[in-house]
């Protein structure tokens, strides 16, 4: 760097500041980020409107990578997998064949004295820590009622979408009762989601059981290990074993982004009107069936509908609470 | 994407923007003018090494302007600032000969022409990104592919390509540098000569 003018050189020079602002946003988007780390960065920030502006740029940067995705040639892709487009949606999810039935849905249980009700709102993101080690992530939009007692441990997922990290104890299991099933946990961390009459279990590690919630309900039952997906409705269940990668897909909402991977415009939209107020309409057919690949914050609709408006040149309308995509 | 602490304006009042109403004014009006800005700066100024520290200096003089009064017209405003300051820096350096800045008068000028619009700039973000990618080093590059496009974390993309933890962040950290400078300012040719 030269320095012909030492008195002017008040600030670290410009790109000093760009490579601490650089290793600030990397250590800010590991999994080990914490109060502590947050603290250290808010000091950094407030030393300097540099060091402001320079974090603001480089993370502004690093946001637009999000249409990285969209940049490996999606023809050949699709090209392919051709005839198979419209399932994109559910083999990302979990390569499963599902079987709409609409059922009973969520079964009725008198509420306990001892019950305690949880919820998120639209774009919501909580963790409660339950006195016995196990700890429960409700997603956007979401409601349970835990029954945590030292006689039992149940949790009824009414609506939504919850990680849960059991601390397992054969005398009391984990019981969550979503969808018209019970999952029973056998000393594991399993995500849940249950909405539309469709029931979404994954298993991280570990190993759960999943059974009808009542003893009416046809039996269907499964063992799910780590890595496996079960989808049911009120009367039927397929599972997928092994998919590992779609998993942690599953769970990017943990990290606060939505990953898609050949996923249709017309799911990437639900998928973002499960996290937003402002919803996004895809009006045209063909381009609901629109493949997109990429990470995207499950918060950030624009970065989306930028995404989509370059890539593929369709019309963004933004009327208020609705955000319009068009050709 | 990395998380925004929340910062605290102190005696911020109603007139003035905050924090991040700030960076989303920054991100929105005068990052995507970045490379007009450069073009400028590279135009005007001599002194290659410079650009980037001048480039910083015009930022925090529009960041201390806006937390007044935003500018009604951001690009006009960017570039008078960045003319003020090579003209201060001109008039008070005796050591930078005044030959430096090329034509003051015609800097004026560069202010009025209308720049892209902001679709022509989303789609040359796509073609951006693209060169942005293919300048980064070969590790570098597919850190950030596995950890962008792939979204695997750290310690998935350090056991995949059998490197530390460490030196998947070196990359990272490295490569959201390079990217950035290319999205907005296209200064690659400036970096290899400093």
């Amino acid at each position: 760097m030269s320095d012909a003018n030492p008195q002017q050189k008040v600030e670290a020079s410009a790109r000093e500041i760009n490579a601490q602002a650089a290793s600030w946003i990397e250590r800010s988007d590991r999994e080990d980020w914490d109060d502590a780390g947050k603290a250290a960065l808010n000091t950094w920030l407030e030393e300097s409107p540099a060091h402001r502006i320079a974090y603001w740029r480089l993370n502004g940067a690093w946001g637009h990578t999000d249409l990285l995705g969209a940049l490996r040639p999606p023809a050949r892709e699709q090209f392919a997998q051709s005839g198979r487009l419209s399932g994109n949606f559910f083999r990302m999810a979990a390569a499963l064949a599902v079987i709409v039935v609409l059922g009973a849905g969520v079964a009725f249980f008198l509420s306990a004295p001892e019950d305690r009700v949880y919820s998120t709102s639209v774009g919501g993101h909580e963790s409660i820590a339950f006195t016995d080690g196990s700890r429960i992530e409700l997603n956007t939009n979401t409601r349970l009622r835990a029954r945590m007692t030292t006689q039992e441990r149940v949790v009824w997922l009414e609506k939504g979408e919850a990680y849960f990290q059991v601390k397992h104890d054969t005398v009391h299991p984990f019981i969550v009762i979503a969808g018209g099933h019970r999952v029973t946990d056998l000393g594991t961390k399993f995500l849940v989601r249950s909405d539309s009459g469709r029931l979404q279990v994954a298993v991280v590690q570990g190993r759960v059981w999943v059974d009808a919630a009542d003893k009416q309900t046809p039996a269907q039952s499964a063992m799910l290990s780590a890595g496996d997906v079960a989808t049911a409705t009120a009367n039927t269940m397929s599972v997928a074993k092994g998919v590992q990668r779609a998993l942690s897909n599953e769970l990017s909402w943990r990290r606060g982004v939505l990953i898609f991977k050949h996923t249709t415009l017309a799911a990437a939209a639900a998928e973002f009107n499960r996290y937003n107020q402002t919803k996004l309409t895809i009006a045209d057919p063909a381009a609901e069936q629109l493949t997109i690949d990429g990470t995207f914050p499950t918060g950030d609709v624009h970065a989306f509908t930028d995404a989509v408006q370059t890539v593929f040149r369709l019309h963004v309308q933004n009327r208020g609470a609705e955000i319009l995509i068009s050709r | 994407m990395a998380e925004r602490p929340e910062i605290n304006e102190s005696g911020a009042s109603g007139a003035c923007m905050s924090a991040s109403d700030l960076e989303a004014w920054f991100l929105r009006e005068i990052f995507p003018l970045e490379s007009i800005l450069m073009h400028f700066l590279q135009q005007s100024w001599r002194n290659k090494s410079e650009i980037e520290d001048l480039r910083q200096e015009v930022y925090v003089r529009v960041y201390e302007a806006a937390r007044k009064e935003v500018p009604a017209q951001p690009k006009a405003f960017l570039l008078r600032t960045a003319r003020n300051l090579l003209i201060n820096r001109v008039r008070r350096e005796h050591v930078v000969p005044i030959e430096a800045v090329a034509d003051l008068d015609a800097l004026g000028a560069a202010i009025e022409v209308p720049g892209p619009d902001r679709n022509v700039i989303a789609r040359d973000l796509l073609r951006r990104l693209q060169t942005a990618l293919d300048r980064l080093p070969p590790r570098c590059r597919e850190v950030v592919v596995l950890r962008r496009i792939e979204g695997l974390s750290r310690p998935e993309i350090a056991a995949r390509m059998g490197i530390s933890q460490d030196t998947v962040s070196e990359h990272l950290a490295n490569g959201i540098a390079v990217l950035a400078n290319t999205l907005y300012g296209d200064i690659a040719v400036l970096g290899e000569r400093a």
